[in-house]
């Protein structure tokens, strides 16, 4: 009877304390952090990996739900990502940040202009957490326009089709004829952001937490029809090209919020930056975590942020070469960790979770005692 | 009483050169069972693709409970190589996708197997209840459509109770034997709520136990959901069985219609079936 329930509604309650206990948890984190200098990297990696592990799911929701082989999550994340710097500048610092432009065109900031409303500390907050839902739009907005054609093709093309909007962003953003706007080839720097890791854990939270509502929904059961029989999907009465481009702007809109918080945490963007390599790297946190499986993305983003730039620093310190070995070096850890990931791939075909979920071992683990008890 | 449900008129489906379906005209009326029957090649399977969407047909139209839902006519490079008849009596296009001729009410199921292949029993049936769904995408998120999702779950229950599937419905839908994807493909077909069930070979690739207690099954249903069945078959057991009536197709081309007692006694049947005898 257990799974014929539709239980989201206790799922978006368990969410939803899930989300407190953590922020409460990354509150304690983040004292820990403070308390020594050897461990503030943990900070920083916490942030990263937090804003990731959205990435991540939201190239999962098209990747592994819907089985549309998208790589244009760095160009949505560069859309979210530039619309949160440019939005946020505060009024004063533009002058510095756009030094070659006049200051730029955007003459104000919207948590300033929500500072004057609601007070210094609740309108910041507030205004911040509005650029990031118009980070989402403004992304979404760019998924639907590419989407229109793009969504026709299938795999292989599909993916460099959008590998090649993202290209064109990238470029776009740095063309001197927009520079007013985006600055163009230089930095944006100095906007406001969350000084604290628990706002990224509430709004990533929030966020992942509606994916997964999303996909335990009839339209997320759909996603998966269309996933693994597209044929029989669409003889099933489910609009193709609807429910794709659904799924695709639903993506592309947390790929524009991860971006505003990517910004946040890098605390200046740059269109360089965005390249189709950090692409590749979400795309390997979703193929590690298992396609198809939200808890396993978000354990394999904290679990490859956490490896790439935290536990395996002490390989690149030559100090920690044992006797005339020179084999430790700045980028070793970089070897060490390709490793890692060969060695995970090979023993884990499907991912670290396959396309299970977290609660679903603990089911397995209920059934199985239960099956030996009855034995 | 015997409302007309589906009408193929003057269809003819035409790949490049090569005729698949040549002006084919069949009617089915509400409640009936019709079989398709021909010859490897004959183009069936080609027709049900016309009627479903899949394909848009060269020329020709088909009418669903007296309403046009496909028209068409030859277009570009068609108007050329177009070897059938009728040219010129279709003016209008009407190409609904197979979705939407899912949503007027025709279901269907395939040849070979069509099961989502990572989803349980019960999801495959329920996800098929989706088309009907009226909630938009944040309401069925945040639940906010609970009742509609918990009578579709009622009724995908009921449906597998129906179908003898009720005590199978957690198992992967792949991981049934033979005889019961089947099934699960007709309960499936079934959760769109269709007035006309299309069946491409049901009873392909089963035993002689399993075709007549399908050919029971079909009959069954069809009295339960009141509905009218189209059939695609090769096994003369169940298609003479249960029909009412019958369609033979032949290179394309309809060859004869009739009771399953003409049909069986019908020289051009036989013929194309067993072959013409070269004294003959």
């Amino acid at each position: 009877m257990m799974k014929t329930k539709n239980n989201s509604a206790r799922t978006l309650l368990a969410g939803l304390v899930v989300i407190a206990v953590l922020a409460v948890l990354s509150v304690g984190a983040e004292a820990v952090a403070n308390s020594a200098s050897s461990l503030s990297i943990m900070l920083a990696v916490l942030k990263k990996a937090t804003v990731y592990a959205l990435l991540a799911v939201s190239m999962n929701l098209l990747n592994g739900f819907t089985g549309l082989f998208s790589l244009g999550q760095a160009g949505f994340m560069l859309v979210g990502a530039y619309t949160y710097a440019i939005l946020t500048i505060p009024v004063a610092k533009r002058a510095g940040v756009y030094q070659y432009y006049d200051g730029g065109i955007v003459k104000f900031s919207i948590p300033e202009v929500f500072s004057g409303i609601l007070g210094e500390s609740v309108g910041s907050v507030v205004g911040m957490v509005i650029t990031l839902v118009i980070c989402g739009a403004l992304a979404a907005f760019f998924g639907w326009l590419i989407g229109l054609p793009v969504l026709r093709l299938k795999s292989d093309y599909l993916a460099i089709a959008t590998l090649g909007f993202a290209e064109i962003v990238r470029t776009f953003i740095q063309f001197e004829g927009f520079a007013p706007l985006t600055n163009g080839s230089n930095t944006l720097r100095q906007y406001t952001t969350f000084k604290h890791l628990y706002p990224y854990v509430i709004v990533v939270g929030l966020c992942i937490l509606f994916l997964v509502l999303l996909v335990n929904s009839t339209y997320g059961r759909a996603f998966k029809a269309i996933r693994d029989d597209e044929i029989a999907a669409e003889a099933m009465g489910i609009n193709l090209a609807r429910h794709k481009m659904m799924s695709f702007v639903i993506s592309s809109f947390f790929a524009g919020v991860g971006g505003g918080l990517m910004a946040m945490y890098m605390s200046s963007v740059q269109a360089k930056g965005f390249t189709s390599a950090m692409t590749y790297e979400i795309l390997l946190m979703v193929v590690i975590g298992g396609i198809g499986s939200i808890s396993g993305s978000i354990i394999a983003s904290f679990l490859f942020i956490g490896c790439s730039e935290w536990w395996l620093r002490f390989l690149d310190d030559p100090a920690n070469n044992i006797g005339g070995l020179k084999l430790l070096a700045p980028g070793f850890r970089m070897v060490v960790f390709s490793v890692f990931i060969m060695i995970v791939v090979l023993f884990f075909r499907r991912g670290l979770m396959g396309d299970k979920e977290f609660p679903d071992l603990f089911r397995r683990f209920k059934r199985q005692k239960k099956e030996a008890a009855g034995k | 009483m015997s409302e007309n449900m589906l009408k193929i008129e003057n269809v003819t489906m035409q790949f490049g050169g090569v005729v698949a379906v040549d002006n084919l005209n069949l009617e089915i009326n509400q409640g009936e069972i019709v079989a398709l029957i021909g010859p490897n090649g004959a183009g069936k399977t080609t027709a049900f693709n016309v009627v479903t969407g899949v394909y848009q047909p060269s020329n020709g139209a088909v009418w669903f409970e007296g309403e046009k839902i496909i028209e068409n006519h030859p277009q570009g490079k068609m108007k050329k190589l177009y070897k059938g008849q009728h040219n010129g009596e279709y003016t209008h296009i009407l190409a609904p996708t197979p979705d939407k001729v899912t949503k007027l009410g025709m279901a269907r199921t395939f040849q070979n197997i069509r099961l989502w292949k990572s989803q349980t029993v019960f999801d495959n049936v329920l996800i098929a209840k989706h088309c009907r769904t009226t909630s938009n995408v944040f309401s069925a998120a945040f639940r906010l459509n609970h009742k509609e999702e918990a009578e579709q779950r009622e009724q995908v229950e009921f449906l597998l109770e129906t179908v003898g599937l009720a005590d199978l419905k957690d198992e992967l839908a792949t991981s049934l034997p033979y005889g019961k994807q089947r099934r699960l493909e007709i309960a499936r077909a079934l959760a769109a709520e269709p007035k006309l069930l299309l069946l491409d070979e049901p009873a392909a690739g089963m035993n002689p136990q399993e075709t007549d207690e399908l050919t029971a099954f079909i009959g069954e249903i069809r009295d339960k959901f009141e509905l009218t069945v189209f059939l695609i078959e090769h096994h003369m057991n169940l298609v003479m069985g249960i029909s009412d009536r019958i369609y033979v197709l032949d290179f394309g081309k309809l060859i004869a219609e009739g009771t399953p007692a003409e049909i069986q006694n019908n020289k051009r049947v036989i013929d194309a079936y067993l072959g013409v005898a070269e004294d003959a």
